[in-house]
């Protein structure tokens, strides 16, 4: 398995032994409905866990060019702009997070995409390990 | 049941004031209105009032007298303005008072908002990756809308050039300085696709309104207004919402659809009965897509009806007259009752250099805010 930080949630990423990641989520038992991210286990009567689908289209996309405040931003004081998109995941759920694998004017609408498991940087210097996602085919994050 | 009028209005101006607190500057609103209106704070009945980040509404009283009347707080984000007068309407409406006062005022800091993720009931990590941002929501429910549509960004650019040019006129205007189309689409990056120029900042300002009664409005003989709707409504399922980190892949109506159908459907008129709209603005594509949402126009038609200058001041439907939020900045708790004052001002014919032409007799205002709340007012020349 690769070195990889922890993760920045416990309830977020399952990382498998190879280091690929899938977002944890919750279907509810009720009506079948995907919630992301996964509530809380006081709620754990009213959902089962889930793995999201690992690949999708991207649906809207945009660059976060200056930094936001802190908190609640927790990265490090220098800045450098990230994109940031919403990916329908198959007919799944369409999911927020940073963009990654291409430059920042790299990014458009029904590209197809996956979930890669990504480095980020406290303010602290500790390393965590996020969440992205990346063109299918581009360069491994 | 009565019919409910607004009857007088005061605002402070907005923008940056930094010798008067936000509440300073809804008592300044307040007694604008009563002296515009020649009343007296001891007329007054009940009064709706809030802000977002500037303090609690009802301790003006100790400003403007402790006449002893009920004072309700209003927080309900952007919609704070919009529900204290939802408040103040549905008072009026029901008979059990027949003069009252919705005010809204804030005082925000430089920059775009901070909000903490558990006050949304989100996780932590999505604020700390730097997720949670309003502006970040704005550029990609427009990005999207821009490829789905066929909007261009020169008509996002010319959506805050008419705004600078309203403000111009508008005395109550943070931005009062004209801003060209090339200069707004050369300016700062923000958030692709939407430089500095197309975004709106958080600011400083109040807004008060009197509502009374219609036996009450005609005894006074003010100039006045009839507020034929007043809906608020939260999000339906599969709405597109600022800080979601994840959404249902079947798609659904906006707050402000159902926000907007209600109100058509109270006041018993349609879009096609709209003289002059003050849409929600906070950034330029915003206006766009909230002129569909509110049934002005199909999606994709907003290309040529800004082309063509038809929400300009001289346009068949004037949208946004005094600047709206680009020109005026957004204190969030008066950015709503600040849409019906400009409908106030304008119906009324005391409007001065914007002035809409043509006598407008009926008046649209719709904000929008965080998590999905929409609240929309009609109202008609009374």
């Amino acid at each position: 398995m690769p070195d990889l930080p922890p993760p920045i949630d416990d309830r977020l990423l399952y990382l498998d032994a190879d280091g690929t990641p899938a977002l944890r989520a919750a279907r509810e038992r009720a009506n079948g409905r995907l919630v992301f991210p996964a509530p809380g286990e006081a709620d754990r009567d009213r959902y089962e866990d889930v793995l999201l689908p690992r690949e999708g289209r991207l649906w809207s996309w945009t660059v976060q060019r200056f930094r936001p405040k802190s908190p609640p931003y927790a990265g490090p004081e220098a800045f450098e702009p990230y994109a940031v998109g919403y990916v329908a995941l198959g007919d799944a759920i369409i999911v927020e997070g940073r963009l990654t694998g291409a430059p920042l004017d790299g990014f458009a609408i029904d590209m197809p995409m996956r979930l890669v498991a990504a480095p980020f940087t406290l303010d602290s210097g500790e390393r965590r390990t996020i969440f992205a996602f990346a063109p299918v085919g581009g360069p491994a994050a | 049941m009565s019919d409910v009028y607004i009857i007088g209005a005061g605002i402070h101006p907005f923008g940056r004031t930094p010798e008067r607190s936000g509440l300073q500057q809804g008592v300044f609103a307040v007694r604008q209105a009563l002296d515009r209106a020649g009343l007296d704070w001891r007329d007054i009945q009940f009064a709706y009032g809030g802000s977002d980040a500037a303090g609690k509404a009802d301790t003006m009283v100790s400003e403007l007298g402790l006449t002893g009347l009920p004072f309700i707080n209003v927080t309900n984000g952007c919609a704070t303005g919009g529900s204290a007068m939802f408040g103040a309407y549905s008072t009026v409406k029901s008979g059990e008072f027949d003069l009252g006062i919705a005010v809204g005022f804030d005082k925000h800091p430089r920059g775009a908002f901070d909000p903490r993720p558990a006050d949304w009931g989100l996780p932590d990590w999505y604020g700390e990756t730097g997720l949670m941002l309003t502006t970040q929501f704005f550029a990609m429910k427009i990005q999207r809308y821009m490829a789905m549509h066929g909007i261009t960004r020169g008509t996002l650019a010319a959506v805050a050039e008419k705004a600078f040019d309203n403000g111009v006129l508008a005395d109550h205007a943070w931005r009062r300085e004209p801003v060209d189309a090339e200069t707004i689409l050369a300016s700062t990056m923000v958030s692709d696709p939407l430089t500095k120029f197309m975004f709106c900042s958080p600011a400083e300002g109040a807004v008060a309104l009197i509502f009374a009664s219609e036996a009450k409005a005609k005894a006074l003989g003010l100039p006045a207004v009839r507020l034929r709707a007043a809906a608020v409504r939260s999000r339906p399922p599969g709405s597109f919402e600022v800080f979601s980190p994840a959404l249902d892949v079947d798609r659904g109506l906006s707050p402000t659809h159902i926000a907007s159908r209600a109100a058509y459907q109270m006041a018993g008129i349609g879009a096609q009965d709209v003289d002059i709209a003050q849409l929600q603005d906070t950034e330029s594509g915003a206006e766009i897509m909230h002129m569909a949402e509110n049934g002005f126009c199909a999606d994709g038609e907003q290309e040529a009806w800004i082309a063509e200058g038809r929400t300009r001041i001289d346009g068949i439907l004037p949208v946004n007259t005094d600047g709206g939020c680009l020109a005026c900045g957004e204190p969030i708790g008066a950015s709503g009752l600040r849409q019906v004052y400009e409908n106030y001002v304008q119906l009324t014919g005391q409007a001065g250099a914007r002035q809409v032409p043509g006598d407008p007799r009926i008046g649209y205002s719709h904000v929008y805010g965080a998590p999905g709340v929409s609240a929309v007012a009609i109202v008609e020349r009374a």
